[in-house]
């Protein structure tokens, strides 16, 4: 060993480490590791927080079956601090609850349940929060009403990032009631504000920066609309100097640099819902025997509330009836009364093999709320101006045990009408995750991974090896599951199951179908046209030369063009 | 095969046509009358006819001497694809009608592709364009181009010996007599235009020259004095003009024709053949631009021996080959005679060619003292 002729440091023992072994809090973790939940750079920081605040008031309004409305400002305070405040028209949170859901990670609702929803982990909010306090030193700042109440909460915590604890700043009993700016229409340009009844606002200061372009917060409002037709959302962002342009931008987007910029808007931008229907209500079920592993399974053998091991399978997992459970013992050699803590520890693993070598009913797949074919389609047009524009939802189905749907859209640009779509650049790409959308870390995800699997060469569109599709044209594919199985925390991009791949290209090549039906007809149109030009071309001329030769009259003379166009565009424009 | 209609043009071998210009005119407008009646009368597509112009629609006629136009005709019905041409034959016509025709005046075929420039849309892109729809029109008419007032840019060739040319002055009128004996050292250039010539000359034959530099060594020591004939020097493949002008003083004199070129398949299925029997190219027009009577005098693959010309020779190269194998299968001139495909597997087998020049190896004057002497003596000429 090189390590032999050089001093030894004195070994460590045993006790000496163990001085040093202790907990490692989740709030720290996090502290160290915050790239993974979405805060590696300022600019990344600003929109995880809005993304964060808006899932979780989308979340909250669709359980409470509310039509959401929720109003996003951006306030620049400092160079590089900025004061986000998202208020929502939803359900409001009761006061006992409010410092742990915002100033405790891992704290939330949704963890536990298979359930279609855009929060998971419950971290999302609180780490925003943690990132608000650790750079500025502030304190998330929340005002709460809920129906019942007279009183809106205004509570200020902090959070204690060793004991991943809230530390409440203040806690008043205020008059207040969530407001949103009203809609302007053509009979009234000054509307009144909307006031709700309940609601939950949450105001967070960070340091931050804005940038304006493909991963920016309007960018992230924008789809989220789309996403969202039920959603009324009010947006806008106060800065202190011009907003810096995005390097690699499309001019379209960003005024030119020397040119007097035109200031972000101040006023607010309001985006009205395009149905006041909202989706189906998601519904919760319980774990499929086949998408848990053993850690999990042993899990909830400890936690069940049942006494025998049949009753727990029955119970606590869907698709399993009693007669099913009881044949799961009996392949496993284990007694069906036994007391499923002691199976936990001994047999767990028989138990395992034997629930994955049992043929079970899949998972029920109508707990799913997909966005809908005609409004996703809807969605698209508000986005762009297409010629062509086709949605398509594939049949739910399962993969590991939980069930998801697949949603493929496209919309193909009118020529020239949408400046930031060039023929000849790859196609834009729209994915959403149960509703939320995901703007970083396209490469690694399952999504672009099946368009670029996809040969739409064969719809008529130009493809490099490789890559994206070229061509004037968004795609969007939405995947809705209980369980939507991201590659980090930060839920940026979707992992790659082969069931997921599987539907999504099936759903794309449908609409690249109708895609191609679109463009061979446009095709054919365009050669028409192009005949029919090049006839009008010569067709004079040829009259020209025959009144030239029969000194014909000028009326006699047009006749001829006239008859003429008449026979050719018979036989080759109309196919 | 479709066989002209009573109303379409008289076939094109039909026996010297020479038209006036005023009914070249008429045939263009009864051309444009069928067009016009097509399209408003009868409400159809209107189309035009024009005999194929290749070797694949010729027959070798041995009676008449030259490459007989078979009835294969192109039917060019107007159609998107043929819009554009069916547009420029027409304004073509007219041109050629009211600018030509009706005026009495004359064009260039590079002057048409220019003045087509003032079409617009129509114009031609490339003289090639204009020159292969004035080819159609040329067959589609039954007239060759000279009668519609189109001039050949090329020079005809040169003539020298005894024969007196009786031309006319083009604005007087008057008559001038040319004494091509009597031109020194030079020759008198047959002009673009031959059919108003008239001849007189005691000459035995008539000898045609493909290179410019033997015709004026055989001019500088006068052989036409000695072997009492007229030269004629080609200069590489005859024009129009110049097999029109040996035709016709051919015809007119009652002259023999001796071809002498090079010893190579350019110069025997190029030259000699296009000058004797004419082109699959032109075969609409063949009937004017022959000369039955020619008869090839050399160099033939048999002179090589004859004369000791082995090692003046060249090998032939892979164009040379190529030509020669083309010519036996598919020329129907060549197919006909036997002594031309002997001529030629010969010539492939010897694997060489030969240029006139190479008599020099023997002494400059070898050509004039002793092979043309020697050949007229013997007379074994290829058909």
């Amino acid at each position: 060993m090189a390590a032999k002729n050089k001093t030894p440091v004195e070994a460590a023992s045993a006790e000496s480490m163990a001085r040093r072994q202790r907990d490692i809090s989740v709030s720290e973790f996090f502290l160290k590791n915050r790239h993974l939940l979405g805060f590696d750079n300022p600019r990344k920081a600003l929109l995880t927080t809005v993304k964060e605040a808006v899932d979780n008031a989308l979340d909250a309004c669709e359980e409470a079956d509310i039509i959401p409305e929720i109003a996003v400002e951006i306030r620049q305070v400092g160079e590089e601090r900025f004061r986000v405040e998202i208020t929502d028209n939803g359900p409001g949170i009761v006061r006992a609850q409010i410092p742990r859901i915002f100033a405790k990670l891992l704290y939330g609702s949704k963890f536990h349940r298979l359930r279609m929803s855009r929060g998971q982990q419950g971290i999302g909010i609180s780490a925003a929060g943690m990132y608000g306090q650790l750079t500025t030193g502030t304190a998330t700042c929340i005002l709460s009403k809920v129906k019942s109440a007279r009183q809106a909460h205004h509570i200020e915590v902090q959070i204690d990032t060793r004991k991943n604890t809230p530390t409440v700043l203040k806690d008043v009993e205020i008059d207040w009631h969530p407001t949103f700016p009203g809609l302007a229409s053509e009979k009234n340009s000054q509307p009144e504000p909307l006031m709700s009844a309940h609601g939950t606002s949450v105001a967070i200061e960070m340091e931050a920066a804005y940038v304006r372009g493909r991963l920016s917060v309007d960018e992230y409002l924008r789809q989220c609309v789309i996403a969202n037709p039920h959603l009324q959302l009010h947006y806008r962002i106060v800065l202190k100097s011009p907003a810096p342009a995005e390097a690699g931008t499309p001019s379209g987007e960003t005024p030119a640099s020397n040119a007097t910029p035109t200031p972000p808007p101040t006023a607010w931008v309001s985006f009205a819902r395009m149905t006041r229907t909202p989706p189906p209500p998601p519904l919760e079920i319980k774990p499929h025997p086949h998408g848990v592993e053993l850690g999990m399974l042993m899990q909830m053998l400890k936690d069940t509330e049942s006494r025998s091991l049949r009753s727990m399978l029955s119970q606590d997992f869907s698709r399993v009836s009693s007669a099913v459970a009881l044949a799961i013992c009996t392949q496993a050699g284990l007694d069906p009364k036994a007391n499923p803590t002691r199976i936990a520890n001994r047999d767990s693993e028989a138990l395992f093999k034997a629930i994955n070598d049992t043929k079970l009913m899949r998972p029920p797949t109508d707990v799913l709320s997909p966005i809908g074919e005609e409004l996703l389609m809807a969605g698209l047009q508000k986005e762009i101006r297409a010629d062509f524009c086709t949605a398509f939802s594939r049949p739910p189905t399962v993969y590991r045990g939980n069930p998801f749907q697949i949603e493929a859209g496209l919309a193909y640009s009118k020529p020239g009408e949408n400046e930031e779509l060039a023929a000849d650049d790859p196609v834009r790409l729209l994915r959403f995750a149960n509703r939320v959308p995901l703007l970083y870390q396209t490469g690694a995800c399952a999504i672009s991974k099946s368009i670029i699997g996809v040969n739409w060469k064969n719809y008529g569109l130009a493809q490099p090896r490789g890559a994206l599709p070229l061509g004037p044209m968004i795609i969007v594919v939405h995947i809705a599951s209980v369980w939507v199985p991201f590659t980090s925390e930060s839920k940026e991009a979707i992992a790659h199951y082969p069931e997921i791949i599987r539907e999504i290209t099936a759903a794309l090549q449908e609409c690249g179908r109708r895609l191609s039906v679109f463009l061979s007809r446009r095709r054919r149109q365009a050669e028409m046209d192009r005949k029919r030009n090049y006839i009008e071309l010569y067709i004079p001329h040829l009259a020209i030369g025959l009144k030239d030769i029969l000194d014909l009259s000028s009326k006699e003379e047009q006749s001829v063009v006239t008859r003429l166009r008449g026979l050719l565009e018979r036989t080759h424009l109309e196919t | 095969m479709a066989s002209p209609k009573k109303s379409a043009p008289p076939p094109a071998d039909a026996p010297r046509r020479i038209v006036t210009k005023e009914e070249a005119s008429e045939q263009i407008r009864e051309v444009g009358h069928k067009i016009f009646t097509d399209i408003i009368r009868k409400n159809r597509k209107p189309e035009m006819k024009f005999p194929i112009r290749s070797l694949a629609n010729v027959k070798y006629n041995p009676k008449k001497g030259y490459f007989e136009i078979l009835g294969k005709q192109s039917t060019r019905t107007l159609t998107y694809n043929t819009v554009k041409s069916f547009a420029q034959s027409m304004r073509l016509l007219a041109t050629t009608k009211k600018d030509l025709l009706d005026k009495n005046d004359i064009a260039g075929k590079r002057e048409v592709y220019y003045n087509s420039k003032s079409w617009g849309e129509c114009r031609f892109d490339e003289q090639p364009e204009s020159d292969t729809l004035l080819d159609d029109i040329e067959g589609m008419l039954g007239i060759n181009r000279e009668q519609l007032g189109y001039i050949p840019e090329e020079r005809g060739g040169d003539v020298t010996g005894p024969l007196t040319v009786i031309d006319r002055n083009p604005t007087s009128g008057e008559v001038v007599k040319i004494n091509c004996a009597k031109l020194g050292s030079g020759a008198w250039s047959i002009p673009s235009r031959v059919e108003h010539l008239q001849f007189e000359s005691k000459a035995k034959f008539i000898l045609v020259i493909e290179t410019a530099s033997l015709f004026q060594r055989l001019v500088h020591h006068r052989y036409y004095e000695k072997a009492d004939c007229i030269l004629i020097s080609m200069s590489g493949v005859p024009t129009r003009a110049c097999r029109r002008f040996i035709r016709r003083l051919a015809d007119d004199r009652r002259l023999p024709v001796l071809v002498f070129t090079d010893g190579d398949p350019y110069g025997y299925c190029n030259i000699y053949r296009t000058l004797k029997v004419g082109s699959g190219q032109a075969a609409h027009i063949n009937s004017f631009f022959c000369v039955p009577q020619a008869q090839y005098l050399g160099v033939t693959p048999d002179d090589i021996k004859t004369y000791h010309l082995e090692d003046a020779t060249h090998p032939l190269e892979e164009v040379d080959i190529k030509r020669a194998k083309d010519a036996l299968k598919n020329d129907p001139f060549i197919r006909h005679h036997k002594p031309w495909q002997d001529a030629l597997n010969k010539m492939l087998a010897l694997g060489v060619r030969i240029e006139q020049q190479a008599f020099a190896k023997h002494g400059l004057n070898y050509v004039l003292d002793t092979y043309l002497p020697d050949k007229l003596k013997r007379r074994d000429f290829l058909p």
